[in-house]
């Protein structure tokens, strides 16, 4: 330790505690005051809370019930697929039964359960109050169940997507006419705002809102694994949800984005959905290998070796996983040297993978292990995902997953990666934490009959899928004749199966069972700072946030519980009664900021229901209904923002302690709301870049791109459009700079013009298409034209109703020359509508020149 | 030492050439064998740029490692660089960009052996 021995050229030098106990009168006052300001509220609005304690709880229970639920199609499958030429499910059924579990294992459980232990966890670890969008992420949590809800529900209709997890085109373009195919584009579109939402929390949770002193190299490795883990759903999902857009667009109004036929090309989806589907795959599983590396140190009594070596494979494989979604694609007749650079990046990608497993194979050696549940299941995960690793080599090799492709051979392999990189950790995770969630232990031996049930069943299940899938058995056919010898390893994977919800019903039963065994505060000697909470919870997270020396502060700092406890580090109190917690600087954790947080609300439930609205009529073509939703939501958006962000406090610093004076209200890149607004964009953006990759793509495999014969869109109106967007974007840096001088009709004049332009400039992009007769439903390259004017005039659409927002706020007093978060934040989002625009008129108006 | 000098997209500078040079051999590769070469023309011109892309992407991550590895050293500190000061922390980021580099070195010439040993566009 070093404290307070840094010289002055390294900055102040590290803050000690009160070193007097204040008097106990103070003590029980301040926790009384903090106590109301996070009161959880009761009764019917306790569905209204907003903190990480309940979100969180909500988060993780649904997502195991959505996980449940499919487990218990997948035996329904193991059932039919028990022996030859079965009679359980029809082959419609099973179409459904395979296509909803495989969504919602990975849309409506993988996924979310990252989101749900993260956001529950990472205040606690970080020692934040909450983190800054707790309003956010409820907002993202009822999008979640409503979304999941409408999926899982289509089941019992018999109306549930049937083109399986990765719904190609055009067996889901053509051939299903019903609104399965509907539910899952707009469902997950949907579910994946969420997912975004969730992410940018997180993003800005990990950088900006650790304790002081837990430099950047200090930070748990959890909150490593989250900032990659939610940094890459930033750009995994966006191609999705433009790939969902192209496929939903091509369903209701029959723009023919892969029909060939008409100059489209159904690889177009598999591209974007792999874009998205393969770092999926590790998104899952970083955040949940980063449960065991939290779990390992604890164990063996010690810290973890080769920290740094952790931190490279945690960023290395977010890297290279976006690197590997071609070998998808291996069997679509790719040129030989494609399928060999993505080979050799899906080899590559397993160097990082491995280095993290060493370092904890390494930390155990080194320690002294003791034996426990959560070590079992971690230990357990590292075996089975190793198996599926290996064979993850075997399928990266394009020979040899040419004749394993679409057989059972690699439904044993993802499961292997799946559920030893990610159930098992989980598990692990869940009788690791569950005390900081509930303030008692689960049992011991329930869990350790849980492990071997599951264990054994997992193996006994997919190991001979390996078996049946070299036997050349597909995947998604609902039964198979006798003869070939799949009798025995179908039978054998059935009744591992059944042995393997055993163990899943043992774990379920256990955290259902009523405990009387309460919790120790840090029942496992663990050293990270989650485990300074006490048993149970109080709703505050953290009674006075401490200032962090070293990477195990439990076991590093002595006197840290009692100090904290006592209220000797900062923010104490809450003597204006509001929720509360410091922001900090993202390299060395400097206090910058006392964040003001927002309380109960159900603004984020209604909101989701609006916006839900949208979607779901959307699906039923019940178009006046869903765009009265969509109008519905934005008014309650604005209404979210107007009440209860970039608040003016009642004065411009606080007093958080320790002689510490801090401000209340930051603007720009100074405050968390502009680095969401970036994070947030940065996923927009991907997406329309993934539009624009669609018109290269088109132009690349198809011979007719653009259209022969095809004059649109111009120059003349695309130049026009463009310029006047152009135009209105400087008039929005008018308008920031005139409001930081405070000339208020200067800043009026000039946002009214801006909104002005920004209309006429959309309406000059719509022209483009409109006058020189493209027509989207006659071929790909009209309707990729058409699609990327409509974005950007949506995108525009956005701008202006932010420049409204502005112009209303400082009329309405609330923005002033100072508190000037919003016009910041829109002038962010109008630096990235100039680019969209930009872009669309070179490459609708530009490209078509060069050809 | 100040963290105003420190930035994380030195984590990302390796990794992010590593793609650059992915992305690009494999569209120039793919809009070469689509629109230029037959299916069994020779992809001698590919091969070529993939080499030349190669040299300058090894190059850069190698710049990059060397200047991770400069402040890993800093002061002749060992491992494991967790000390509550700002110099672990920029020996710590040395390192982690050190690393970075190394896998990313390796991802780069692994994705190089394919235009070694693939002269056509089958």
């Amino acid at each position: 330790m070093t404290r307070g021995k840094a010289t002055a050229a390294a900055g102040p030098p590290d803050v000690e505690p009160l070193e007097h106990e204040p008097p106990e009168q103070l003590q029980r006052a301040q926790a009384e005051r903090l106590e109301k300001a996070w009161e959880t509220p009761t009764g019917f609005r306790y569905w209204s809370a907003v903190n990480n304690t309940e979100v969180g709880l909500w988060y993780t229970a649904m997502a195991f019930v959505f996980f449940l639920f499919a487990g218990v199609l997948a035996l329904l499958m193991r059932l039919q697929l028990a022996t030859p030429n079965a009679g359980v499910l029809s082959a419609d059924h099973y179409n459904q039964a395979f296509t909803v579990h495989g969504s919602v294992m990975m849309f409506l459980f993988a996924i979310p359960i990252f989101e749900a232990i993260a956001v529950t966890l990472m205040p606690q670890m970080l020692g934040a109050r909450d983190l800054p969008f707790p309003r956010l992420a409820a907002f993202g949590f009822w999008c979640f169940v409503l979304g999941g809800l409408f999926l899982c529900g289509s089941i019992f209709f018999d109306a549930a997507p049937k083109g399986g997890w990765f719904m190609y085109p055009p067996l889901t373009s053509a051939y299903q006419p019903g609104i399965g195919a509907d539910i899952w584009l707009l469902g997950f579109s949907f579910i994946e705002v969420a997912a975004i939402a969730s992410a940018v929390e997180l993003i800005v949770g990990a950088l900006k809102c650790r304790p002081p002193g837990m430099r950047i190299h200090l930070m748990p490795l959890y909150a490593w694994y989250t900032l990659v883990g939610a940094a890459m759903i930033v750009f995994a999902f966006p191609p999705l949800i433009c790939g969902s857009m192209l496929l939903e667009v091509q369903r209701a109004f029959d723009w023919p984005f892969f029909d060939p036929a008409r100059g489209g090309d159904p690889l177009l989806w598999q591209h974007l959905f792999w874009l998205f589907g393969h770092p999926e795959v590790y998104i899952i599983f970083l955040p949940s290998i980063a449960l065991v590396a939290m779990i390992v140190p604890t164990f063996a009594r010690r810290p973890i070796s080769g920290y740094g070596w952790v931190v490279l494979a945690a960023v290395g494989t977010g890297f290279i996983s976006f690197g590997l979604w071609v070998h998808h694609l291996y069997t679509t007749g790719l040129p030989g040297i494609s399928l060999g650079l993505f080979s050799a990046a899906s080899s590559a990608v397993a160097i990082p993978t491995g280095v993290q497993f060493f370092c904890f194979i390494a930390t155990l050696w080194a320690g002294k292990v003791k034996r426990s549940v959560p070590m079992l299941w971690s230990v357990g995960a590292l075996a089975i995902f190793v198996l599926g690793g290996l064979t993850g080599v075997m399928v990266a090799l394009a020979p040899f997953d040419f004749q394993a492709h679409d057989t059972f051979f690699v439904v044993g392999h993802f499961h292997y990666v799946l559920i030893g990189g990610a159930i098992f950790p989980i598990i692990a995770g869940l009788y690791y934490f569950y005390p900081i969630v509930s303030g008692k232990l689960l049992s011991d031996r329930l869990g350790t009959i849980a492990f071997w049930l599951a264990f054994v069943g997992f193996n006994v299940t997919f190991m001979p899928m390996h078996l049946s899938g070299m036997r050349g058995m597909p995947r998604r056919v609902f039964t198979y004749p006798e003869g070939l010898g799949l009798e025995l390893p179908n039978l054998l994977s059935t009744v591992g199966a059944f042995v393997l919800a055993a163990g899943v019903a043992v774990v379920v039963a256990d955290v259902l069972w009523p405990k009387k065994r309460k919790s120790p505060r840090d029942p496992w000697g663990a050293g990270t700072l989650e485990w300074v909470q006490e048993m149970p919870a109080k709703p505050w997270g953290i009674r006075s946030i401490p200032e962090i020396d070293g990477r195990y502060p439990l076991w590093e700092q002595p006197n840290l519980v009692r100090d904290i406890d006592q209220g000797r580090f900062y923010l104490p109190d809450a003597e204006e009664g509001l929720r509360e917690t410091l922001v900090t600087s993202v390299i060395d954790a400097k206090p910058q900021q006392c964040q003001r947080l927002p309380g109960p609300s159900f603004i984020p439930l209604v909101g989701a229901l609006a916006l839900g609205g949208f979607f779901i009529f959307g699906t039923f073509h019940l178009w006046w209904a869903a765009v009265l939703s969509f109008v519905l939501s934005i008014g309650i958006f604005w209404r979210w923002l107007w009440v209860g962000s970039a608040v003016k406090p009642e004065r411009a610093t606080k007093h958080v302690g320790l002689g510490l004076e801090l401000p209340l209200y930051v603007s720009g890149p100074a405050s968390v709301g502009w680095w969401a607004m970036l994070i947030t964009l940065l996923a927009v953006f991907t997406a329309y870049v993934c539009i624009v990759f669609g018109y290269f793509f088109f132009w690349t495999v198809r011979d007719d791109f653009p259209r022969p014969g095809a004059n649109g869109p111009g120059l003349f109106w695309p130049l026009l459009g463009g310029a006047g967007l152009l135009a209105a974007w400087a008039l929005t840096l008018l308008a920031r700079r005139a409001n930081g001088n405070d000339r208020g009709l200067r800043f009026y004049v000039s946002t009214a013009l801006a909104m002005v332009l920004a209309a006429c400039g959309a309406a000059a992009l719509l022209a483009g298409p409109w006058a020189t007769g493209l027509t989207p439903s006659a071929h790909a390259y009209d309707a990729i034209v058409w699609l990327l004017m409509a974005w950007t005039v949506l995108h525009t659409g956005a701008g202006v109703v932010m420049l409204a927002y502005c112009f209303v706020s400082r009329l309405a007093g609330r923005m002033t020359a100072r508190h000037d978060i919003d016009i910041q934040n829109v002038v962010l989002f109008w630096h990235f509508t100039a680019l969209t625009a930009a872009i669309t008129v070179a490459v609708t108006a530009g490209f078509p020149l060069t050809t | 030492m100040s963290e105003a000098n420190e930035s994380l997209w030195w984590l990302a500078a390796s990794p992010l050439i590593w793609a650059a040079h992915l992305l690009l051999s494999y569209g120039v590769a793919a809009i070469f064998c689509a629109k230029l070469a037959a299916a069994s023309g020779s992809l001698w011109p590919v091969q070529l740029f993939i080499f030349a892309l190669t040299a300058v992407a090894l190059a850069g991550i190698a710049l990059i490692g060397a200047r991770g590895w400069r402040r890993h050293r800093l002061g002749g500190s060992k491992l494991p660089h967790d000390a509550d000061t700002p110099e672990d922390r920029y020996r710590f980021l040395g390192f982690a960009s050190l690393l970075l580099s190394g896998v990313s070195g390796i991802a780069v010439v692994y994705a190089v052996l394919p235009a070694v040993f693939i002269g056509s566009c089958r």
